[in-house]
């Protein structure tokens, strides 16, 4: 290495090039300060970042549809209801892209009742296929560790054996959301990912016991899209659940009650837990749906304040005469 | 083919077949996911998981067996295990090769010549033998004369090994006063104290390091972007620890080359005391050649192959084989023509080798960790035997902690006391759950069953298992002063939500707490009661969880308020309070207890807790079924 300075070379053309270096040094300090001079400091952590927002799914001029199939079969009892309503092609068009939310919050068989049935995912997944969707999607942000309650629950190999995508809560899939005049759903992660180019929402619920919202049905499933520490919500579970119900409007909302976890809910973990009760309660109103169900596990609505309360917010109807339905 | 091209592949071949192992270690049914991939087989090769659990346990476990194969061989053929199979030599040699580049033959032949610091990995075999030996002793102590002779003469023959112990008066002196000594301390082991065996060196065997380093922190590192081998992020506390021997032992090879295997593999030192004997060897054909140290040069070994060859250190690389331009170096049955040099172990050092490590055991366990200072945070897996059954078991390989679903299994930090360093504990705050209910994955990939391979019945206790009940790891307290309902007047119950027995281990009962007591009532009809002093919360009320209660403590349900009105649902034996009166308004709080009988310590309700620090329910060991001196209830 020369040394920079040679002292007896010294002229005038070294002495310019070192006088522009400086002064390209002086400029260079000049603009870093200017740009990056901040005088406020950060600001708190009360800053929000833009949200997404949950589109409705309901579909135009389906409104207030309610069904109610007594049968000890979710097959046949899911199609009857359908067909009801006006049939799958009334709430799936081709070319759709529907998400199932199911319940897949613990890492439970499926004859415990803990989770959504498999056989019900795998004949709505089969069924919105037929009627021409693009593709389904089944998602959840479970309780328990997510790919196992995927595997165990049976929903995930249902799913995929059926042609739909199974989509696991990753860190990235997160996303804040507001909910318009919300007191609690305010700069929250929603699990919006899985939800990107969907256009039908469909919920698929077990009818469970709850020992704090009395009732675990379709309403309460959507916790499922929240992320985040989202267990301080209990301390106003009825609020929540009335929330999330304004937060999202679905295609299609489905309580599977042909056997109901009466006790020892939402987890169960046990068969005892179990009563046949033989319904299937699914209809555009979720709040009608879920007025039914909890009739599944003897309440009545009065008896459960989120039902109430989502009334009051507009969510729904708890007295729309349900299409009945009786399967041998 | 050039021999060390053969060589080469091998290390690349099992290097390469080391980390598909390493993923495929992922749970799950996919075809390159745990399905039968024989995962722990590098940790079975190594002898000295098998030796060294023999010796504590006096049996070899399942697939441990395979070091027996690898001993055998060894005695055939040398150290090959070092030369071509071991993956963390490989990579010792991969980093000691970049070190070496642009090096002169000289700076080579120095940095590979015979130092006496690589007898310190003998003495640390010493060490960690004697550590997990005391319960042998103990046995062989029971056992009357013949064994203690028969132990003397083992030791005799270990003795044998070192510098001049070979025949003689000294040895047979020797063998006489460690049989004395033996004895002596097998009638003060039967005496009980913090005496103990312990698997010490699951710390430093390369297998278990290697693993270890693999599945805490590379994998974690590399499958943060990837998501292979884990649906999301995964944690690892103390991962930096880890991370920090398993980089400085790979740095130190630009210092030495293989510098871990020449000074610090416990394991090379074993397969060096055997090496020896080996049948096949490497050595001079004839003693006189041109002297031109290329051997030396490249010596991974540092066995010195052109002078007096010390085949112990011979790690197999061959490159002396292939460098010599004389081609005087061949791996023979014969001995090197130049001669051959056993370790230069003196017996005083292996003795305080021995003995430092025989003090070790008790000397960690004086702090009273295993007795009556244990500490209840260490929640070990389903299935952990009892803590000193379990440390005589446990490599510290991380294979538990690797399968686990959930990602609650962590190494257990310095504050779980040395002893218990990298161990599997539980952390319920860090994975994705507590200990899932029907999953055990952990004891079916623990190469050594220090967490045994129960079964989902075992671990519920059902079927045949109804009798002992399921397998408890702990027992959830709940912290009254940071719990919701108890402390603070708020709804929550999350835990009992959440606790995944049936019924469930925690239970509620309803408390009513005044929050707003002596309301004066201005104007009151059927349900709507109006109050002074207003000042409510519009709304705040009304989330089913708030009563109001009149004087004669009849209380409704409210539905609804206003800034100074309450709405009530109508309650047969309601009787509307007249203006003048009093109401207060209660929260209705179901207040969380456990029942230990039926906790199994899963942690789930410490996992899901609101309170995100410090949880207001967290789970100790108290009441785990692997240690009986740790239960809590009356049988």
């Amino acid at each position: 290495m020369s040394p920079l300075l040679p002292p007896e070379e010294m002229d005038r053309r070294d002495f310019l090039r070192r006088a522009g270096l400086a002064g390209l040094g002086l400029a260079a300090a000049g603009v870093l300060g200017w740009r990056a001079y901040d005088g406020q400091g950060p600001l708190g952590s009360g800053e929000v970042g833009p949200q997404v927002k949950l589109p409705s799914y309901a579909v135009p001029g389906q409104a207030q549809k309610v069904a109610l199939v007594k049968g000890s079969h979710r097959v046949p009892a899911l199609r009857a209801g359908l067909e009801a309503l006006g049939g799958i092609k009334a709430f799936v068009q081709p070319g759709d892209q529907v998400a199932l939310k199911v319940n897949a919050a613990f890492a439970s068989p499926p004859a415990l009742g803990a989770t959504t049935h498999p056989e019900l995912v795998t004949e709505m997944v089969r069924l919105c296929l037929d009627a021409g969707a693009k593709r389904v999607v089944v998602t959840d942000n479970p309780i328990n560790d997510p790919a196992s309650c995927f595997e165990l629950s049976g929903i995930g190999p249902a799913a995929r054996a059926a042609g739909a995508q199974v989509v696991l809560p990753s860190a990235e899939a997160f996303q804040p959301t507001s909910l318009a005049g919300g007191r609690l759903i305010k700069d929250w992660p929603l699990l919006y990912g899985p939800l990107k180019g969907v256009n039908k929402l469909i919920g698929l619920a077990p009818v469970k016991d709850h020992h704090r919202s009395r009732a675990s049905v379709t309403m309460k499933n959507w916790y499922g899209l929240l992320g985040g520490r989202r267990n301080i919500f209990h301390q106003d579970i009825n609020g929540i659940i009335a929330e999330l119900g304004r937060l999202v409007t679905p295609s299609l909302a489905v309580a599977d009650g042909v056997a109901s976890l009466v006790k020892n809910g939402p987890t169960g973990g046990s068969l005892e837990d179990i009563k046949p009760t033989d319904t299937l309660i699914l209809g555009t109103d979720q709040v009608a749906v879920d007025a039914l169900a909890v009739g599944l596990l003897g309440l009545t609505p009065a008896q459960v304040p989120y039902l109430g309360l989502a009334v009051a917010a507009g969510v729904g109807a708890l007295d729309l005469k349900p299409l009945r339905v009786e399967l041998g | 083919m050039r021999i060390v091209t053969v060589r080469r592949i091998s290390q690349v071949f099992f290097l390469c077949l080391f980390l598909w192992f390493c993923l495929a270690a992922t749970l799950g049914e996919r075809w390159w996911q745990l399905r039968g991939w024989p995962v722990n087989w590098f940790l079975q090769l190594d002898p000295l998981t098998g030796l060294l659990t023999l010796v504590t346990t006096g049996t070899i476990f399942a697939g441990l067996l395979w070091g027996l194969a690898t001993l055998v061989l060894t005695l055939i053929l040398g150290r090959f295990f070092c030369g071509w199979l071991c993956p963390f030599g490989t990579m010792h040699q991969f980093v000691g090769w970049l070190g070496s580049r642009n090096k002169s033959l000289k700076e080579r032949v120095a940095r590979n010549a015979p130092r006496r610091a690589q007898m310190i990995k003998y003495f640390l075999l010493a060490f960690f033998l004697a550590a997990a030996m005391s319960d042998l002793l103990l046995r062989l102590g029971q056992v009357q004369w013949p064994a203690a002779l028969a132990g003397a003469l083992l030791m005799a023959l270990v003795l044998a090994a070192t510098r001049r112990g070979r025949g003689g008066r000294s040895f047979w002196l020797a063998a006489g006063v460690l049989g004395a000594l033996w004895l002596g301390y097998s009638l003060l082991l039967g005496r009980g104290g913090p005496l103990g065996a312990s698997l010490l060196a699951g710390l430093l065997d390369p297998i278990p390091l290697v693993t270890r380093s693999m599945n805490l922190v590379l994998l974690p590192l590399a499958d943060a972007p990837l998501r292979l081998a884990w649906p999301d992020a995964r944690y690892f506390q103390g991962a930096a620890l880890i991370g920090a021997v398993f980089l400085a032992s790979l740095l130190l090879n630009l210092w030495f080359p293989r510098f871990y295997c020449r000074f610090v593999c416990p394991l090379g030192a074993l397969f060096g005391l055997l090496g020896r004997f080996s049948l096949w060897r490497v050595g001079k054909t004839q003693a006189e050649c041109s002297s031109c140290a290329a051997c030396d040069a490249y010596c991974e070994g540092a066995c010195r192959p052109q002078g007096v060859i010390q085949p112990a250190e011979c790690v197999l690389c061959l490159n002396c084989l292939d460098v010599c331009p004389d081609q005087v170096i061949d791996y023979c049955t014969a001995p090197s023509a130049a001669g051959e040099q056993a370790p230069d172990l003196s017996r005083r050092r292996v003795l305080a080798a021995l003995g430092t490590g025989l003090a070790a055991p008790p000397l960690l366990r004086l702090g009273g960790l295993l007795g009556p200072d244990w500490d209840p945070r260490l929640v070990r897996p389903p299935g952990a035997l009892a803590e000193s059954r379990f440390l005589a078991r446990c490599l510290r390989c991380g294979q538990c902690m690797r399968v686990c679903p959930t990602g609650v299994l962590q190494p257990a930090g310095l504050s779980f006391g040395l002893e218990a360093l990298w161990t599997p504990v539980l952390n319920m705050t860090i994975g994705t759950s507590g200990c899932q209910l029907r999953c055990v994955a952990c004891g079916h990939v623990c190469p050594s069953a220090a967490i045994r391979p129960i079964s989902v019945q075992e671990k519920l206790g059902q079927g045949p298992f109804a009798a002992q009940g399921p397998i408890r790891l702990g027992t959830a307290f709940i912290d009254r002063g940071r719990c919701l309902p108890w402390a603070m007047d708020r709804p929550c119950i999350v835990c009992q939500e959440n606790c995944p027995v049936s019924p469930k281990a925690i239970f509620t009962r309803v408390q009513f707490n005044p929050v707003l007591p002596g309301l004066g009532v201005t104007r009151a009809q059927g349900g709507e009661i109006t109050v002074s002093p207003g000042g409510l919360k519009p709304g705040a009320l009304g989330t089913g969880d708030y009563y109001c209660r009149a004087q004669d403590g009849i209380q409704a349900r409210i539905l609804a308020n206003t800034i100074d009105t309450l709405f009530l649902a109508r309650l047969e034996g309601w009787r509307t309070p007249a203006p003048g009166q009093k109401v207060s308004v209660l929260v209705r709080l179901q207040q969380p207890y456990v029942d230990p009988a039926r906790c199994i310590g899963c942690g789930i309700c410490q996992h899901e807790c609101p309170v995100s620090g410090l949880r207001a329910i967290r789970v100790t060991a108290e009441n785990a079924s692997r240690q009986r001196s740790h239960s809590l209830l009356l049988k």
